[in-house]
C-alpha cells in the first residue's frame, strides 16, 4: 500500500477499524474509517459521546494500535496492519503535537521550562531549547508569564503554553482534545483563532475533537462519527 | 533537562520534610549500629586494656569476665619466672555500687599492681597511683572530679587520675584502685561475719585475702602465645588462654546474646526502612501518573521516566541519610552506652541505603512504566 502514499496529505486512514473485546463483549469502536488530512487544514472531530472520536484521536496520535487499516502520516506509513515502527514515541517525538482540555502542563516545570522540555527530549541542548520556548511563547502573546509555573496561569494562558509546547518540535500534525473545553466564549474563540494562525503560518494540520458549538464555524471541515462510523465530511 | 531536580525544587518543603522522617528512620538504623559495634568494644576494651598476650586463670574457668575465677596471689612470680614472659601482673575485677552525691553509682573495679601489667594504659588527666592505698583512677564516665572522695566499701578514696573510655562489658565505668585495696574490697569480711568466723575458730588470715582472679603476662615476639598457654595449663590448678582466646570468649559468651538481638533488630529496621522508602516513592509516582502519561504522550523515554523516579529515590535516600548521620553525631554522647560511629559503617550504610533506594524504586518505576500515555488525553 506504499503506492498510496501521496507527499501532500498530512494524514491518512484507510479502511481503519478499533474493535474492543471479543464475541458477545465486541464492541467496534471505529467502522472502515478513512479520512485525508492536508497542510494548513483545521479539521473538527464532532459526535455524540461513545461514537469513537477519542479512539480515532489515539489512533492517528500512535497511541492506540489499530486492528485493520492502514495509516500514513506525514509521508510515512506507519500502520499497514501492524505499526511500523518500533518506537512509537519517538514518531509522536517528531510529527505530532498534542493539546489536551486540562492542558496537562507538567507543574513542576515553568512556563519556558515545559515548552523546552520537548525539544530537551528531541536532543536539543539546553540553552537552544530555551531559546526556541522563548520565541514560542513570544509567538503566542504569553512570554510575560515564562517564569511563571501552571498553577499561577489563568485557563487561557495555560492553553497557549500548551499550544507553545504542542508547537516546540515544529510538528506537522497537531491533535487536539477538546482544546476549548475549559475555557469561555472568548478566549475559547481567541484559542481557536490562534491555532488556525499556526496552521496557515507552518503548513500543519490540525484535528480537534470536540463538543464546543461555538467553535464549529472556526473548523475547515468536520468529520462527523457515529457508531464508530465517519458520517459525514462537512466543509 | 533532570526531571527529577525541577520536581524536588519545586516541591522543596515537602520533600525536605520527607527526607527528615526518612533521616530520624535511618539515623536510628545507624545509632543500632553504634550501640552494636559500643557494645563489642566495651566488651573488649576491659581485656585489652592490659594489652596482654596470656591470661592465667582457675582451672577449668574461663574467667575471669565470662566466670569467676580465683588463683592464689603468689601465681604471678610463678608466671613471671616462665621462659619468654616479659611482663606479669595480678588483676582483680569486681562490679559495685557505691553512693555518690547521694546517688547511685555502678563501676567496674580493677585492681591491680602499680608498676605492673594490668593498669590503665593512658591517664588522660592527674597522675598514676603511687601510695599502697585509698588511690583511685577513675573514668570519665563517673564524673568523679580529680581529688574527689568516693567511699568504697569501709574505706574513702582519692580520685587521683582520670581514664577515657574505660568501661565494662556491662557499660558500667571503670575505676583502678591498687591490688591490696580491692583484694580487701572484694575478699575481706565484714566484721560482724569476721566475729562470727572468729567465734567459730576459722579467723581470717592474711594469707586467705592475697587471692587474684587472674595473672596477665607479656611475651617476647618470638614466644608462640598458644604453646605458652599450653605449657602454663600443664600446672594441674591453672587454665591458660591467649589475648585472642579470651576476646573470643567475651564475644561469643558475655555479650553473644546482645550482640545478636541488636543485630537482629538493625535488620529489621533496614526492612522496615525499605518498605517505608518503597511505600513513600510509591506515593510519590502514584502523584505523578498524570504528568508520566503526558511526558510519555508527548515523546519521553522510559530512561527519562526511571530517571525521574530513581534520582528522586536517590537524592531522598542521600539527604534522609545525611540528615540522620547528623543526628545521629551530634546526640551520641547522650546515649547511656556507648555509641560508637565508624567510617566504615557509616558507608556501609550508605551504601545500603543506596541500594535501597533503587529496589525500593523498582515499585514505583514498574508503577510508572505501565502508565498508557491516553491516561494524559482525559480517556
Amino acid at each position: 500500500m506504499s503506492d498510496d502514499v501521496q507527499p501532500d496529505v498530512l494524514v491518512k486512514l484507510k479502511n481503519v477499524s478499533k474493535h474492543f473485546g471479543e464475541g458477545d463483549a465486541r464492541v467496534d469502536a471505529l467502522r472502515d474509517v478513512s479520512i485525508d488530512v492536508y497542510p494548513g487544514q483545521v479539521i473538527g472531530l464532532l459526535g455524540p459521546s461513545g461514537s469513537g472520536k477519542s479512539t480515532l484521536l489515539n489512533v492517528i496520535g500512535c497511541i492506540l494500535e489499530p486492528s485493520s487499516g492502514w495509516v500514513s502520516l506525514d509521508g510515512e506509513v506507519v500502520y499497514d496492519g501492524h505499526w511500523l515502527r518500533p518506537d512509537l514515541r519517538k514518531l509522536r517525538l517528531e510529527k505530532i503535537g498534542f493539546i489536551f482540555q486540562s492542558h496537562n502542563l507538567i507543574p513542576f516545570l515553568d512556563c519556558t521550562d515545559n515548552v523546552a522540555i520537548v525539544l530537551n527530549l528531541a536532543g536539543f541542548s539546553s540553552m537552544k531549547a530555551k531559546a526556541r520556548a522563548i520565541e514560542l511563547l513570544e509567538y503566542l502573546e504569553v512570554d510575560q508569564r515564562r517564569h511563571a509555573f501552571p498553577a499561577q496561569l489563568s485557563g487561557g494562558e495555560a492553553q497557549r503554553v500548551a499550544i507553545a509546547r504542542a508547537l516546540a518540535n515544529r510538528p506537522r500534525i497537531i491533535l487536539a482534545d477538546e482544546p476549548t473545553a475549559a475555557l469561555d466564549s472568548v478566549r475559547a474563540g481567541i484559542v481557536m483563532d490562534l491555532l488556525r494562525k499556526v496552521a496557515a503560518e507552518q503548513q500543519a494540520a490540525i484535528l480537534a475533537v470536540t463538543h464546543d458549538e461555538k467553535i464549529y464555524d472556526r473548523f475547515d471541515h468536520i468529520f462527523y462519527l457515529r457508531d464508530g462510523r465517519l458520517e459525514t465530511q462537512k466543509n | 533537562m533532570n526531571l527529577a531536580y525541577y520536581d524536588i525544587r519545586h516541591n522543596m518543603g515537602r520533600f525536605l520534610l520527607t527526607c527528615l522522617g526518612l533521616g530520624l528512620l535511618l539515623g536510628v538504623v545507624l545509632s543500632m549500629i553504634g550501640i552494636y559495634r559500643g557494645l563489642v568494644a566495651d566488651a573488649l576494651t576491659i581485656s585489652r586494656t592490659p594489652a596482654a598476650d596470656i591470661w592465667v586463670v582457675e582451672s577449668g574457668s574461663r574467667g575471669p569476665f565470662a566466670e569467676s575465677s580465683r588463683i592464689p596471689g603468689d601465681t604471678r612470680e610463678a608466671i613471671a619466672r616462665i621462659h619468654g614472659v616479659t611482663e606479669a601482673g595480678s588483676i582483680t575485677y569486681q562490679s559495685l555500687e557505691t553512693t555518690y552525691k547521694a546517688k547511685k553509682l555502678r563501676l567496674y573495679v580493677v585492681g591491680y599492681e602499680p608498676g605492673r601489667l594490668g593498669g590503665p594504659d593512658k591517664i588522660v588527666k592527674g597522675r598514676a597511683i603511687t601510695r599502697s592505698h585509698y588511690e583511685v583512677i577513675a573514668d570519665r564516665r563517673t564524673n568523679l572530679p580529680i581529688g574527689e572522695q568516693l567511699v568504697l566499701g569501709r574505706n574513702t578514696f582519692t580520685v587521683v587520675g582520670l581514664t577515657d573510655g574505660q568501661v565494662s562489658s556491662g557499660g558500667d565505668p571503670v575505676i583502678y584502685i591498687t591490688l591490696l585495696d580491692s583484694q580487701e574490697l572484694q575478699f575481706e569480711l565484714a566484721p560482724s561475719a569476721a566475729r562470727r568466723e572468729i567465734a567459730r575458730g576459722n579467723a581470717q588470715k592474711s594469707a586467705d585475702l592475697d587471692t587474684v582472679n587472674a595473672v596477665v603476662a607479656r611475651l617476647t615476639p618470638q614466644i608462640n602465645p598458644t604453646i605458652a598457654a599450653k605449657a602454663i595449663q600443664s600446672w594441674k590448678h591453672l587454665a591458660a588462654m591467649t589475648q585472642q582466646e579470651q576476646e573470643n570468649i567475651l564475644l561469643r559468651s558475655v555479650v553473644e546474646r546482645a550482640r545478636k538481638q541488636i543485630g537482629l533488630f538493625t535488620v529489621l529496621l533496614l526492612i522496615v526502612s525499605t518498605v517505608i522508602i518503597a511505600l513513600i516513592i510509591y506515593t510519590m509516582t502514584m502523584d505523578k501518573i498524570r504528568e508520566i502519561a503526558t511526558l510519555k504522550l508527548i515523546g519521553a523515554p522510559d530512561r527519562t521516566i526511571i530517571g525521574l523516579i530513581v534520582q528522586q529515590a536517590l537524592a531522598m535516600g542521600m539527604i534522609g541519610f545525611c540528615f540522620g548521620a547528623l543526628l545521629i553525631i551530634n546526640i551520641q554522647d547522650f546515649f547511656p552506652r556507648r555509641v560508637l560511629l565508624q567510617a566504615e559503617d557509616g558507608l556501609a550504610l550508605a551504601g545500603v541505603v543506596m541500594l535501597v533506594c533503587v529496589l525500593a524504586s523498582a515499585l514505583g518505576v514498574r508503577l510508572a512504566l505501565k502508565v498508557d500515555p491516553a491516561t494524559a488525553l482525559g480517556g
